[in-house]
């Protein structure tokens, strides 16, 4: 027989056709019906707004790994989902620089320097989105009405625009007064808001495909919704007039819950790993809302919720690892009663 | 019901290839066979011919010393040599090397056994261990001891026809052209375990196989053949019992612990064989296809027959080949050297070409995406695991239960960054037991 030149590597000698590219174009491809609604009810700066900011991110995700001869890692997608959900979570009427400011911040600060891809422990998107808050709380705060009449033009560099409040905003929630946006304009996304997070069915639309392709996992979502769900629905501050399912329901829809449980909560690197954990977190993140949205002086409260649930993350692995494969809740008893045996005898062991 | 494991992978099958071809002799026997010692889980056979002996098919060539299954010749002809040659596993191993005389002779002890019904079972293992009989699906325990040690241990038989690897059709065309030796065999071990009901586990996308043997056994009442679902590894043994009956095998035990006995259906078959037709292991039906091989083709082979052989009986390679792998794509192991022969549990030589190569990347960046956790039989974390273990924090890697991996396989395969995480675990496995072993 001829010779040939054969590779030879450990096993297994086949792998799934799907990459971490091909993961990262599925979650672009699902957030398009929420930037196609985000360009109808705010005009195409929304759009203009997210090309900036994906090539902001990429160029600095770019430059940093130049700049310290590490690989180049355009070639993932990861910057560019990062520069698309910066901006869903910021307002259409901010400035651009302010966008590039917060993508340096998501990119370099948050992701890179802590390691890059896969090694990040804050969400980038949205740790860049609590920076400008805290950087530019008014221009972050200043809501643009939804509908063609009040389409802020490409070219402006924010501010004189009309604006008005979010469905989920101080105003009514605090004071306990009905949206003037009804549940449909909520669900469908003709409010106001931030670029991406208006229209619910929208993210719905693409939660549902990411969750079909396998791209992510459906219990952090579903924790995540369900447990805000049941509490908005429970301990209910709905005004006169307005029925507790129906206030829920705009609980729900009215801010950015959707988002926030389909894009952000399920971004692998920083949630956690094992089943239980992924409950544990949407669940955690879930009470926070609601605990931000009642007792908080912030009418919202996604983006610090899952910020302080990503911190707890390597925690919550730790402690939720599965069940050992062949080891019954008995064994496990009988071990630990095993081991605190040992432990007494060592104790009176070292007293005698 | 469609019985189900927990995690798992489901690879694409590539099976349609082979699974339509009946079982083939080779249409030329081969000119030499080279037979190595060491077949099985154990010692390593004792050679106890030599140089320039005669040997005649079914022969004894090789007797056990401690754990093992003794070796006979697979084609008769002259001893040409009884030296350590190139072996599957990538390490040289002490082989018997016979040059065929083309006559196959058959030994004269090998003849049908009349009055098979009259056997005890204390009789029937030792037919089993005389014959050799290991298991042919990928570990080579050998038969007759798991047998032995499962007497009055366990209540359940299960025969694993799985065939759960992409590519292997060989326990598929068993099972459908010699249904009756599988039938039959699993009634001797039947008896050899003094149990009244086995167990026959068939991934559903091979449901011909499934009536076929359904069919044979009629209604009789004494074996189940149970239709699984198909998903990669549900011919792992402990993955097959938990499918079946919902038993999990504890850590560090054996099947036998939770009353189960797992055979794979061509060492059931191997020891109808024994039994009924006085025949010991020296043959097996083994698949050789891939994308690199012109004819892909099930066939039945001596034992020792050189992979080089058995590739021209396939029509030789097709373009230029790129991987060579002794048993299916999953677990098997990429050979460098054709002259290396098949043993008793070859049930696969895949030969892939480039473009069926595992995706691989330059830097593996590990995304934490959890979807190793989710496949994972045993319930692991290998995105922890190889994490420690990439660090040579080898007991934190413990404690991450490192050791309870069975290389399967379904991580890597799933790994959306391409890390080699099996190697990864299989190095982090051999330095711990080197520390356990210095301690």
């Amino acid at each position: 027989m001829e010779q040939y030149k054969l590779s030879v590597a450990s096993s297994p000698h086949a792998s799934s056709p799907v990459g971490t590219k091909n993961l990262m174009r599925d979650v672009l491809i699902a957030l398009v019906p929420a930037m196609v609604m985000g360009v109808w009810v705010f005009g195409p700066r929304a759009l203009t707004m997210t090309l900036v900011s994906v090539l902001a991110c990429e160029i600095f995700e770019w430059g940093y790994c130049k700049l310290m001869h590490k690989p180049n890692p355009i070639g993932d997608l990861s910057a560019a989902i990062t520069g698309v959900l910066l901006v869903f979570v910021c307002p259409v009427t901010i400035p651009y620089w302010m966008v590039i400011i917060g993508d340096f911040f998501a990119i370099v600060i948050v992701k890179q320097l802590f390691g890059g891809l896969g090694t990040n422990f804050l969400n980038p998107a949205l740790a860049g989105r609590a920076f400008l808050m805290l950087s530019y709380p008014v221009p972050m705060t200043t809501w643009a009405l939804p509908g063609k009449e009040n389409w802020v033009s490409m070219g402006s560099v924010g501010a004189d625009v009309a604006t008005g409040a979010t469905p989920l905003s101080v105003d009514f929630m605090k004071s306990s007064i009905a949206p003037e946006a009804s549940l449909a304009d909520m669900f469908i996304g003709n409010i106001g808001g931030c670029v991406g997070e208006v229209s619910a069915i929208a993210l719905l639309i693409g939660g549902v495909y990411l969750i079909a392709k396998g791209v992510i996992r459906i219990r952090i979502p579903a924790a995540y919704i369900l447990t805000v769900a049941v509490l908005t629905l429970v301990f209910s501050r709905a005004p006169e007039g307005v029925s507790s399912i129906t206030w829920m329901l705009m609980e729900i829809f009215g801010g950015g819950l959707f988002l926030g449980a389909f894009f952000m909560a399920t971004d692998y690197v920083t949630s956690p790993n094992t089943p239980k954990g992924e409950i544990i977190f949407g669940v955690g993140a879930g009470l926070l809302v609601v605990f931000i949205r009642y007792f908080g002086g912030y009418p919202e409260g996604v983006c610090y919720s899952i910020l302080v649930m990503n911190i707890c993350v390597w925690l919550i692995d730790k402690y939720t690892m599965p069940k050992r494969f062949g080891v019954t809740a008995e064994m496990r008893k009988a071990e630990k009663e095993k081991a605190k045996a040992a432990k007494k005898a060592a104790k009176e062991g070292s007293e005698a | 019901m469609k019985q189900m494991f927990y995690g798992g992978v489901h690879p694409a099958e590539h099976k349609e290839a082979t699974e339509q071809k009946p079982i083939q002799q080779l249409a030329k026997a081969p000119a030499q066979v080279v037979i190595p010692m060491s077949m099985h889980i154990g010692a390593p056979c004792k050679p106890v011919v030599k140089k320039g002996d005669t040997v005649m098919i079914g022969q004894l060539i090789g007797e056990t010393a401690g754990l093992g299954a003794p070796i006979h010749a697979s084609v008769s002809g002259t001893v040409a040599a009884v030296e350590p040659r190139p072996g599957t596993g990538g390490v040289p191993t002490m082989s018997i090397v016979i040059d065929n005389d083309f006559q196959n002779t058959m030994s004269p002890d090998c003849k049908p056994r009349e009055n098979v019904d009259a056997l005890t079972p204390q009789e029937i293992i030792d037919i089993i261990r005389d014959a050799g009989c290991t298991g042919m699906g990928g570990a080579g325990f050998p038969t007759h001891v798991k047998i032995s040690s499962a007497v009055g241990k366990a209540d359940t038989i299960i025969v694993n026809g799985a065939e759960c690897e992409p590519y292997i059709t060989a326990d598929h065309r068993l099972m459908l052209e010699h249904g009756e030796k599988v039938i039959g065999g699993v009634r001797f071990i039947m008896k050899a375990l003094q149990l009244d009901h086995a167990y026959i586990g068939i991934e559903d996308n091979k449901m011909n196989a499934v009536e076929n043997l359904k069919k044979l056994v009629g209604d009789a009442k004494d074996i189940t053949v149970q239709a699984l679902h198909t998903r990669y590894p549900q011919g792992a043994e402990k993955q097959l019992i938990q499918a079946i009956t919902r038993r999990e095998v504890p850590p560090g035990k054996l099947p036998a612990d939770v009353g189960c006995c797992v055979f794979n259906a061509a060492t059931v078959a191997a020891v109808y064989d024994a039994v009924a037709l006085g025949l010991p292991l020296f043959q097996r039906v083994t698949t050789v296809t891939g994308s690199a091989v012109n004819n892909p083709v099930n066939l039945i082979a001596p034992i020792g027959t050189s992979f080089a052989h058995l590739i021209e009986e396939a029509g030789g390679f097709k373009g230029t080949p790129a991987r060579v792998i002794g048993g299916g794509p999953m677990m098997g192991f990429a050979q460098y050297d054709m002259n290396v022969t098949m043993g008793k549990a070859s049930n696969c030589i895949l030969c892939l070409s480039k473009e069926d190569l595992p995706a691989t990347s330059e830097n593996p960046t590990c995304i934490r995406c959890a979807r190793c956790v989710n496949v994972c039989p045993m319930h692991l974390t290998p995105v922890y695991m190889n994490m420690f273990a990439h660090e040579r924090r080898w007991s934190e890697a413990e404690e991450y239960r490192l050791m309870d991996c069975m290389e399967c396989g379904c991580c890597q395969y799933i790994c959306p960054a391409r890390i080699p995480l099996v190697q990864q675990f299989r190095t982090a496995k051999f330095a711990i037991r080197q520390q356990a072993a210095k301690k």
